[in-house]
């Protein structure tokens, strides 16, 4: 009876501890969400109005032109910064893995720092580098910066890849015929791809959300998240929580395909486990 | 001396006008392999002046313990590896300047190497696609392969879905499927557990025979390389030592690393005393005894070889022989009774027995052999020693 007792407790308090978790990660995410369906015109503009579709319809109808500008920036530099980055970092992996030379342990430990260094440290010495050689600052100097702090992350991804890689699928591919180009094209790429595709992934997020280097280096272009911060100033307009809904739409559409896909994948592997037990 | 060496080369000339009439598919001429090592300063000599040909269907092993150069052969054969010095001709022509993918030599890596993103009927077809085959032929020459390794109806399967044997028979597979001229095997079995082993041993044997394709065999396993081979290479620390077949390696070993590499074997090693006729003196450290053989010298180093099965023992002195020891275990090892005895130098000599003829132990017993099962081998060191007596300071 006693046990029976404890057993209860337990469960609803892991129970519990669970729902309070996953409020805590997602009650935010709520609030911007009924926010953009929120009827109210004046500040503040957290006091519920009534329902409307009106900041969705305000959001295309030209009166948010600068915050879907802003919008258009930020997709062009995560774009660009992360095709930039995933070519980089992953001819940078692949050639630390292949070669040993001088030095390799030296640059291999420098790739850590700009993951751990504070972002406001990169941030001023990317705006000192570019004031020194006199690079207007904009969307250029944005792409550079999102491409540079981007790469360790792509090299890491890309490696850990690399790490159950046996080299000798090449050397067969070559034996059975097929030539350097070939090999990297229809063995060394498409073995490494979900590596790639993790870092690239990583880079894009990471170029989406980044506030602080941007702020330093942006001079007057605005990204989204720039235009966002400079609006809290006078209280986040509902047209930004529209926005934020659609990109946490298209976030989740992408999140569920992808899922779907590891899904299948993960399904082979438990069949492959049951082949090895039998 | 001078005897000697002049039957060795009359021996060397026999065989190869007997090897002459077969094609040669791989010739290695000097052969080095030179690996720098990573300062700069210093090398690795992996390979020293290897000179060994391979005939057409013949399925030749290189044999040896890791680290003696074997791999590193089959590298250079297949492209892998660049020769330092020397040549290596396929069917007649050299391949230094070519690339793997211009070689007619396919290889079974010993990882299998199968592309784990492609279906087994990618992984097989991939030869023929790169040699632009059509589709439709492709697809019935990669179902006829995967019915000769006995793997039909797994086209659609994954090399993450396969059992180790049946990897393997994807990999051989593959590489048999451009029908190269030589195909080159490195350990391939050597993942495999004992009775999987044996059965793809006796498979790919089958196989190589019915293909009648140069197999060159990489393996460490002596008794793989005995049920397996037509001849045998053996190689320590870069150097060839000897290649024969099966039977000829094992009966007459050349070298000292043979004698032990191929199956137990005992040593004694000794000088030569006193040459009269033909029979030979020697003295070893514990005792001494009498072989028949010809072209030694007095004070000639010597190592006689006895296989376990051969050895004789006896509670009386033999004539001709001075080795005694005690007996000091005895372990039934199925149907063969394994006995050690001491001798007074500490070697320990093995015999082997049938069953049922147990010694007493702590026993004294001398020790004999007939002298057709005693193998003389005349060893490089002799040969360094004789050179160091002939300095004259």
């Amino acid at each position: 009876m006693n046990k029976k007792l404890k057993k209860r407790i337990f469960k609803v308090s892991g129970t519990s501890f669970c729902a309070l978790v996953y409020a805590f990660l997602f009650l935010p995410i709520v609030v911007i969400v009924t926010n953009s369906f929120n009827a109210t015109t004046t500040k503040p503009y957290q006091t519920w109005k009534g329902f409307t579709f009106d900041w969705y319809v305000r959001l295309f109808d030209g009166s948010n032109a600068s915050l879907l500008d802003s919008f258009k920036n930020t997709i062009i530099i995560a774009v660009t910064s992360t095709l930039l980055a995933t070519v980089i970092g992953t001819l940078a992996a692949v050639g630390m893995y292949r070669y040993t030379f001088r030095g390799k342990s030296v640059i291999d430990g420098m790739l850590y720092i700009p993951v751990v260094i504070p972002e406001i440290v990169i941030g001023i010495a990317l705006l000192t580098i570019f004031a020194l050689v006199n690079v207007p600052r904009g969307m250029l100097t944005l792409i550079l910066s999102h491409v540079s702090f981007s790469i360790p992350f792509v090299i890491f991804n890309v490696r850990a890849r690399l790490a159950g890689y046996d080299n000798s699928i090449e050397e067969a591919s070559m034996d059975l015929g097929a030539g350097r180009i070939g090999t990297l094209l229809r063995i060394t790429l498409p073995v490494l791809t979900p590596g790639i595709l993790g870092g690239a992934l990583l880079a894009f997020t990471l170029s989406i959300d980044d506030v602080i280097i941007s702020k330093f280096v942006a001079g007057n272009t605005y990204t989204f998240p720039l235009k966002v911060w400079d609006s809290i100033k006078s209280g986040v307009s509902p047209a930004v929580n529209a926005l934020s809904t659609l990109i946490l739409i298209g976030t989740i559409v992408f999140v569920v395909l992808t899922q779907s896909n590891l899904l299948k994948s993960e399904k082979r592997k438990s069949f492959k486990k049951k082949r090895k037990a039998r | 001396m001078k005897r000697a060496k002049k039957r060795f080369e009359a021996n060397k000339l026999g065989v190869m006008s007997v090897e002459e009439t077969r094609k040669k598919m791989v010739e290695m001429i000097g052969v080095n392999k030179i690996y720098a090592d990573h300062d700069g300063h210093g090398s690795n000599h992996v390979v020293k002046d290897l000179n060994l040909s391979v005939y057409e269907g013949e399925f030749l092993t290189l044999l040896g313990s890791s680290g003696c150069g074997k791999t590193t052969t089959l590298r250079m054969v297949a492209g892998f590896e660049e020769a330092t010095s020397g040549t290596i001709h396929v069917e007649g022509e050299s391949v230094g300047s070519k690339e793997p993918f211009e070689r007619d030599v396919n290889t079974v890596f010993q990882s299998y190497a199968l592309f784990p993103h492609m279906t087994v009927h990618d992984n097989v077809a991939y030869g023929l696609k790169m040699k632009k085959v059509k589709k439709p032929e492709i697809k019935k020459r990669v179902e006829e392969m995967l019915e000769l390794v006995q793997l039909g109806g797994f086209e659609k399967r994954y090399p993450s879905q396969l059992s180790g044997g049946q990897k393997q028979r994807v990999a051989i597979a593959r590489a048999l499927i451009n029908q190269p001229k030589v195909l080159l095997l490195d350990e391939p079995l050597g993942a495999l557990d004992l009775k999987l082993r044996k059965q793809m041993q006796i498979e790919l044997k089958r196989l190589q025979k019915k293909l009648n394709i140069t197999f060159i065999y990489v393996t460490h396993d002596q008794e793989e390389a005995l049920i397996m081979s037509d001849r045998i290479a053996i190689m320590d620390s870069g150097v060839l030592q000897q290649v024969g077949d099966p039977t000829d390696i094992y009966e007459n070993p050349k070298t000292k690393f043979v004698a032990t590499f191929i199956g137990e074997t005992n040593l004694f090693e000794g000088s030569v005393a006193e040459v009269s006729g033909d029979a030979i003196g020697i003295t070893v450290e514990s005792g001494g005894f009498t072989v028949k053989g010809a072209n030694f010298a007095a004070g000639e180093l010597i190592t006689v070889s006895v296989q376990p099965e051969k050895m004789l023992y006896s509670a009386t002195p033999v004539p001709g022989f001075a080795l005694q020891g005690l007996v000091k275990d005895q372990v039934y090892v199925g149907s063969i009774l394994k006995t050690i005895v001491v001798l007074s130098d500490g070697q320990e000599v093995k015999i082997e027995r049938l069953a049922g003829q147990e010694l007493p132990k702590n026993g004294l017993v001398y020790l004999f052999w007939n002298d057709a099962d005693a193998k003389l081998i005349r060893d490089m060191d002799s040969v360094v020693y004789e050179a160091a007596e002939n300095v004259t300071l």
